[in-house]
């Protein structure tokens, strides 16, 4: 606690500071295509195709042999275990595949969920014995980044403190030992949108969580430039019954981020979670268009959200390849994060987002009804806000 | 002030500390663009000009904020190295109750912790830290806006990087703690340390590399929806105080809070030195006082010039340099 041993070299942390930074720039985002062999299983039922290795390796090569062009809107891309080892029609190895694209290849690293005793159904991550050693071979094998994705619920009783405490730690623990062996962690503390909470119940616990993840991940002596985060957005439990908009979305997700991601963290990519494609690149594009600052990227990681049209073009059979492909390059341009229309000041959406945010100050759960000493200086904020967008990031 | 008022040869009775503020607190329109705040002492927050007009008023007629020092200073925590927690928290809800009809819209508590071979100790930050939340939470339910400052002592000869681990550490307890308490972020300001050496360190920095050391240090901690960091000034000299300032604000870092400063001695030491507590000396010390806020307000916009020094390609290689941080 007093003393500094410092855990990275500089010239470890220019490489891993490097790394993050490529595969978030310029609002490119990530594609999940590390679905394990069950989870693929379920996808491939679902269009009547097999789950076969042959099956899940076609599929993989229609979104990797993808036009190169596609890396104007994809910097990485998350692979399975067994997909690593795989190759296409050609013999060349899938990360090999995706590297000549100029995108970077990633490896999920956990090894799914374990039960808490004592708690409501709660889960821990399994996945720290060896880890060091499957990193440096990953490492060898070609990859940069590495995702461990812990899962919370939100019902009356959960998440539990325990639950909260001991997935932050394991996704520090998981996150350092990546970082010792040069793979940058993508670091995802998923609540899940079952349940029918509202969406400030979502954004309370979102921010509860974020809190505890960074401060585990500070204990650990984490290099957050050398990061990623993948949270979920915020959002209304699944079966909630009150709708709300892309701009509420938007507002409680980045408030939420704001209040824990510290600035040092380059880059957050939002797992897609139960949305459809169409909604998750909405709420995307509202996220971005938020009047509120945003000092880290913004932008995806997804997995059905890119891939569900793709698979139902394909339906297991090779002459609907190309129609595949392109129903793939489209949903990623169309995700892509990279709003071309700003608001400008006195625009009805600024307005309309003053108001959503004065609502918000009453609305909170648990806050008193503070208002803004000074409504001059939210819209001072708002301005300088819209205004930090503009101009060049460093 | 005692302590102040000693060292330029003035009685400490509670006229000369009255006459003293007034000296500050007269300062013309000038000081409306760079003081945005004045933290008050209790004693002084129910003191008047010459003319009669409260001193509360005529910083308020200025559009300048009143606020109150809250803590009751520091007691020991047992079983360590001679560290401490700060107390003040009993009927600290009504206090602030009354601060807030008295005029006060924002209030200060001051932490402190040290930097040894054993020091801070994981118990005096996460007491530090606790006690913090608790005031911040209370301020907030009375409609008072709490500045946090966690000061870790320049005191000591540990060098830059030391100094930055530390501030990190203590800067991510805080902000769990606040998190935990369910502080409104939005509604707080940060009065931390800049990160620093230790005064006997044998190993000088520039004022580019405390800047770095800074800007990385709060990058990695203070949640972006804190609006502002208002540093402390320490042990600084009231140019070093300026200069450093001016530094952190040039850096090349994206920086998402305002960074200002909540300065006491780096703002008033030469306009105590001209006054030496004679009515005579009032206007020109005064003015020293306002040429002090004039040139922090331009430090805090990254655009005080001082002698000579063009820090532009100091700062750009420290930009390559800085994964060493």
């Amino acid at each position: 606690m007093t003393h500094q041993f410092p855990a990275l070299s500089a010239e470890q942390k220019k490489a891993l500071f490097e790394t993050a930074h490529k595969i978030v720039a310029s609002g490119k985002g990530i594609l999940a295509a590390d679905e394990s062999v069950g989870t693929m299983g379920n996808r491939l039922q679902r269009i009547n195709v097999e789950n076969t290795e042959e099956n899940r390796r076609a599929f993989r090569e229609i979104l990797f042999s993808s036009d190169a062009s596609i890396n104007q809107s994809i910097g990485g891309v998350i692979f399975f275990h067994e997909t690593l080892y795989q190759k296409d029609s050609s013999g060349k190895l899938f990360p090999d595949v995706i590297k000549n694209k100029g995108i970077v290849v990633g490896i999920k690293l956990d090894k799914g969920t374990a039960p808490l005793a004592g708690t409501n159904g709660e889960t821990s991550i399994q996945g720290l014995d060896g880890l060091a050693e499957r990193c440096a071979q990953y490492k060898k094998d070609g990859v940069d980044f590495g995702k461990w994705r812990a899962v919370l619920k939100i019902t009356d009783t959960t998440p539990s403190q325990l639950a909260i405490q001991e997935n932050a730690n394991t996704l520090a623990r998981y996150a350092s030992i990546c970082q010792q062996h040069g793979l940058v962690p993508i670091v995802e503390p998923e609540i899940l949108p079952d349940g029918d909470h509202d969406l400030q119940r979502c954004q309370y616990v979102t921010e509860k969580v974020l809190a505890a993840v960074y401060k585990a991940l500070n204990d650990h002596h984490v290099y957050l430039e050398g990061t990623l985060l993948k949270p979920n957005m915020v959002t209304a439990g699944l079966s909630c019954s009150k709708k709300y908009p892309p701009q509420e979305v938007a507002m409680a997700t980045v408030t939420a981020l704001l209040r824990t991601v510290p600035a040092a963290v380059p880059g957050i990519c939002f797992l897609s979670g139960g949305q459809s494609e169409e909604e998750a690149s909405v709420n995307l594009n509202a996220i971005n268009l938020c009047p509120l600052p945003k000092p880290w990227k913004l932008t995806f990681s997804y997995g059905r959200a890119l891939q569900a049209s793709a698979l139902a073009a394909w339906s297991g059979k090779s002459a609907n390849k190309k129609a595949a492909q392109e129903a793939f390059c489209k949903r990623a341009q169309q995700t892509f994060s990279q709003p071309r229309q700003w608001l400008t000041a006195g625009s009805s959406s600024q307005v309309l987002c003053l108001s959503l945010r004065r609502t918000w100050f009453t609305a909170e759960r648990g806050r008193a009804k503070l208002w803004p000493a000074d409504f001059l200086t939210l819209a001072k904020n708002i301005n300088s806000g819209v205004e930090n967008i503009n101009s060049d990031e460093h | 002030m005692a302590k102040r008022l000693n060292q330029i040869g003035v009685e400490n009775t509670e006229e000369h500390r009255r006459q003293y503020r007034q000296v500050l607190f007269s300062a013309d329109s000038r000081v409306k663009k760079c003081i945005g705040g004045v933290i008050f002492f209790h004693e002084t927050l129910y003191q008047k000009g010459d003319d009669g007009t409260p001193f509360v008023q005529t910083i308020k007629d200025k559009g300048i904020v009143v606020g109150i020092k809250v803590d009751k200073g520091v007691v020991p925590l047992a079983g360590t190295d001679g560290e401490t927690t700060t107390q003040g928290l009993d009927g600290l809800s009504e206090r602030c109750a009354q601060y807030k009809k008295d005029g006060a819209d924002f209030a200060k508590w001051r932490c402190v912790l040290k930097i040894s071979e054993h020091t801070p100790s994981a118990l005096a930050i996460l007491e530090n830290a606790n006690v913090l939340a608790r005031y911040a939470s209370i301020c907030q339910q009375n409609g008072i806006v709490p500045i946090v400052e966690p000061e870790i002592l320049p005191d000591g000869d540990h060098d830059l990087k030391r100094c930055q681990y530390v501030t990190e550490k203590v800067l991510a307890a805080v902000y769990k703690a606040l998190s935990d308490h369910h502080v409104y972020l939005e509604g707080t300001l940060l009065k931390p340390n800049m990160v620093t050496p230790g005064h006997s360190c044998p190993t000088k920095y520039s004022p580019e590399e405390i800047a770095m050391a800074t800007v990385t240090a709060l990058r990695r901690t203070v949640p972006p929806a804190v609006p502002g960091v208002t540093f402390l000034s320490g042990g600084q000299s009231e140019e070093e105080a300026s200069i450093n300032l001016n530094a952190i604000n040039n850096c090349p870092l994206a920086r998402p809070w305002a960074l200002t400063f909540s300065y006491g001695r780096a703002l008033q030491a030469s306009a105590l030195s001209a006054w030496r507590g004679q009515r005579d000396n009032e206007n020109m010390a005064t003015e020293e006082f306002i040429k002090r806020a004039e040139v922090n307000g331009l430090a805090a916009l990254g655009k005080y010039e001082d002698s000579g020094e063009d820090s532009g390609a100091a700062g750009q290689s420290l930009y390559v340099a800085n994964h060493a941080y």
